[in-house]
């Protein structure tokens, strides 16, 4: 018997029409962990470095973490992996709720998806009993509509489903799986609606076994209870009204102009009023004493659920206001599009017409106001019609395709896809070498273990750091106590600083651990229920590996390295790693790359960014360098190269 | 008369449905605590409480396992309350052959909150203990015991007149003041 883990993945050719539970490597656990560790191994093992992501050869894979279904709070996001058209490198996603843990009382740690269906099917998954089912009946529908329609016929409310909606039946680049008001974006949606895999049903009803039940279940209670009661996790935005932060200092549009001094008291106080209006509740996922998502029901629109700063992409790309949003949202859940991408992709292709390079041919009927507008793109954009089947394949193809200098205008893509909004004066060197080299493609995916800013008084740092319980090593302390301007930090504490947010997305990404209780949260207060001090013990009392803090970095490493060998074979290279060019007002190149070739140094890169022999054999991942190594990306290993 | 005799405990599970975040964590300690040995597995299937959820009515009901029947009901039931339309049976306890909840996936067999009945008692059942949110509180309070019923007065009274007339009215009397004395 495993522990925490079931021990099988399910296995599906939508080509052949198959599905077949097959056990797994015992070891497996021990080196990849499971989630996107495990889901790297698998792509880098099975998908060969030249296939084409809309190729029945990609593989779509939803893993569960290593830890789901234990009684560790807050452990139930659900990762999909897969190749996006988009990037043409790996997409990392991932969505919270219960899907994820179902998956695991069902018996499976990951589903493996390959092939192409004939037409739109969904697959049911009840236990042992696993059906590729027609789907053609639910063409068209909405994601959630969708959800609430297989439970009706498979008459069991208490099945998860995963669906896409019609965008992602349209395999539009920002098409997304939702699952009741979760939602994984960049790149996932668009692969499983290739596949025509309208959703996955999953109901479990079998038990997820752990090794040292008491000792896990008194830790899990602690935690659980220092969450409920902490205000160091969880999303603020679902509490604090005052978001100053965002509209103040995010630029709006396609990603252009800053507004501040926008924020004022009674636009707060309007907006407060028009979400406790109509939010019926807030809710949490699976097993989490957080409640991050407002679930809203504007009169006349479908129920919607957002968190986070998906509250306020599609009013700031609009120059409109919140009840916008309000109104937005809900459709485009229901169409299932990415709020972060999406926005950009509108705001984007307005900029275009203004700009004359598109004309008002390329938008026949379009409304006149900026309200209409969005609505009637995002409309183009989830059917394919018009400018919208150009506009779908996301900012950096369409202004490829439309060319005609739309080319300038993608000024915010890094590896092709679309950043966060964010604009700034100085260089932040952390942040440039989290941008530059980040492969979970969006920053909030990489940042969030060391506070974004320092404190202003060495009374402030010192008090900070004497409760932080979070740091892996006493350095970071150190490097706290000294930092005092933004940019004014040393070149060795920026690598380690870098690599440390890394780290706790890897590890979070692969045990199934919520960024904000976790990796993401760190960075605001610094006070987060999990950290590299504890989850060695978790992952012990859970799956009774032996683990210790420095086996779990070193998983960290491998798992990281994997993801950019993975990478590496399809292409990605040192020139692709370059934040957007007007991310910050002031750039020094000379010094950025410096701080680029030292990274590399640092994580055991050579100068294109590609994983070193010596690394790889570090790490255990011999069997990579021998495969870059045979395909000429690595040059035949000479002694002492690193 | 001794107080204690005439008084018995009262636990309750109170329910605010509003409060509910539809998190299911009580399905998860109710499973652990109720797995053998205690805290070894986790199966939501076999916890005897489940969140009736559903995100597009905004429908969140914990209901805690009551009395298995042996039939289902004649007739289902839906409720709605303040314009919001609960689904099927969505407040009914019971576990019957209509549905397949509250019954152990692997024996067939009823399950059946039992409050965490644990030696030395728990504070409050583990579901409580884990719902941040006060969606479900855990009251215990003492109530009097009602005064015999009419019935039941009536089945005394046979009964004594039966004894009286087997072993006579004296020896009836004499042997009820003893018992008196002794307690």
């Amino acid at each position: 018997m495993r522990y925490a883990e079931t021990g099988f993945n399910l296995e599906v050719d939508l080509t052949r029409g198959s599905c077949e539970r097959v056990a797994t490597q015992p070891d497996l656990a021990e080196h990849y962990l499971g989630g996107q560790g495990s889901a790297a191994k698998l792509l880098w093992d099975r998908v060969p470095a030249g296939t084409d992501p809309f190729s029945p050869d990609n593989l779509l894979i939803f893993s569960t973490g290593l830890l789901h279904g234990t009684p560790l709070p807050a452990c139930n996001r659900t990762v999909v992996n897969t190749f996006s058209p988009q990037t043409n490198l790996m997409s990392h996603s991932l969505f919270g709720g219960f899907f994820g843990p179902e998956l695991k009382y069902a018996g499976y740690d990951k589903i493996i998806i390959r092939g192409k269906a004939p037409d739109l099917v969904y697959l049911y998954i009840n236990n042992d009993k696993v059906e590729i089912r027609d789907a053609t009946h639910l063409r068209g529908k909405g994601s959630t509509e969708t959800g609430d329609l297989l439970k009706t016929e498979l008459k069991d409310q208490r099945v998860q489903v995963a669906a896409i909606g019609l965008a992602g039946e349209n395999r539009v680049f920002m098409a997304t799986i939702e699952h009741n008001h979760a939602s994984a974006s960049r790149g996932v949606g668009v692969i499983m609606g290739d596949k025509r895999l309208k959703a996955i049903a999953v109901r479990g009803t079998r038990a997820v076994n752990v090794a040292r039940p008491a000792e896990l279940f008194e830790m899990s209670q602690r935690i659980h209870q220092k969450m409920a009661g902490s205000s160091g996790c969880g999303d603020w935005m679902a509490v604090d009204e005052d978001d100053s932060f965002h509209h103040n200092h995010f630029a709006w549009g396609n990603a252009r102009t800053r507004r501040p001094g926008y924020w004022n008291k009674e636009l707060q106080d309007r907006w407060t009023k028009l979400k406790y209006d109509n939010m019926d509740r807030q809710t949490g996922c699976y097993n989490c004493p957080k409640k991050c998502r407002n679930v809203i029901k504007m009169p006349g629109g479908p129920r919607f659920g957002y968190k986070c700063f998906g509250k306020d992409t599609y009013h700031m790309a609009a120059f409109l206001e919140l009840d916008f949003s309000y109104e937005i949202l809900g459709v485009a859940q229901e169409y299932g599009v990415d709020s972060y991408s999406t926005p950009q992709v509108i705001a984007f292709a307005l900029e275009l017409l203004e700009a004359g390079i598109l004309t008002d041919k390329d938008f026949p009927g379009m409304p006149a106001d900026a309200r209409g507008r969005f609505f009637y793109l995002l409309e183009k954009i989830v059917r394919r019609e018009g400018i919208g089947d150009i506009l779908a394949d996301s900012v950096s193809h369409a202004a490829r395709r439309i060319g005609n200098g739309a080319e300038a205008f993608d000024h915010n893509t890094t590896k092709k896809f679309e950043q966060l909004p964010i604009k700034l004066g100085k260089l932040n060197p952390a942040y440039f070498l989290m941008i530059a080299t980040g492969e979970k493609m969006s920053i909030t995916q990489i940042e969030g273990s060391f506070p974004q800013d320092p404190l202003p008084t060495e009374e402030q740092r010192q008090e900070f750091v004497n409760k932080w319980e979070a740091v892996p090593n006493e350095k970071f302390k150190q490097y706290f106590l000294n930092w005092k301007k933004r940019s004014d930090i040393s070149d060795e504490a920026t690598c380690d600083i870098v690599d440390w947010n890394e780290a706790m997305h890897y590890i979070d990404d692969s045990l199934g651990f919520c960024g904000f209780v976790s990796s993401f949260r760190g960075q605001f207060g610094g006070d987060v229920p999990y950290h590299m001090n504890n989850i060695p013990e978790a992952i012990a009392l859970a799956t009774g590996m032996e683990m210790d803090k420095p086996k779990l970095w070193k998983n960290f490493q491998r798992i990281r390295t994997l993801v950019r060998a993975v990478n590496v074979r399809r292409g990605l290279r040192r020139k692709d790693e370059r934040p957007p060019e007007d991310h910050w007002a002031v750039r020094d190149e000379k010094y950025e790359q410096e701080l680029l070739s030292k990274y590399y140094a640092f994580k055991g890169w050579n100068s294109d960014g590609i994983p070193t022999r010596q690394t790889l054999e570090e790490l255990g991942l011999a069997y990579v360098a021998d495969d870059l190594e045979k395909s000429g990306i690595l040059e035949p290993a000479v002694e002492g190269s690193r | 008369m001794n107080p204690e005799m005439n008084t018995k405990t009262v636990q309750e599970i109170l329910v605010d449905v509003d409060k509910c975040t539809g998190c299911r964590a009580c399905e998860m300690a109710c499973s652990a605590f109720h797995s053998n040995p205690k805290f070894s597995s986790i199966n939501p299937a076999k916890a005897r409480i489940r969140v009736v959820s559903n995100e597009l009515t905004d429908e969140y009901v914990p209901v805690f396992a009551g009395n298995h029947t042996k039939s289902g009901c004649d007739g289902r039931h839906v409720y709605t309350i303040d314009g919001r339309t609960y689904s099927e049976c969505s407040f009914c306890r019971a576990s019957c052959p209509t549905r397949d909840y509250f019954i152990e996936p692997d024996s067939h067999l009823p399950l059946k909150c039992d409050m965490c009945e644990s030696t030395p008692p728990l504070k409050q059942p583990w579901c409580v203990e884990v719902c941040g949110e006060g969606a479900l509180v855990y009251s215990k309070r003492e109530v009097k015991r009602e005064e015999p019923s009419a019935a039941a007065l009536g089945q005394i009274e046979s009964g004594l007149q039966a004894l009286m007339k087997q072993h006579g009215m004296e020896a009836v009397i004499a042997r009820l003041k003893q018992i008196g004395r002794e307690k």
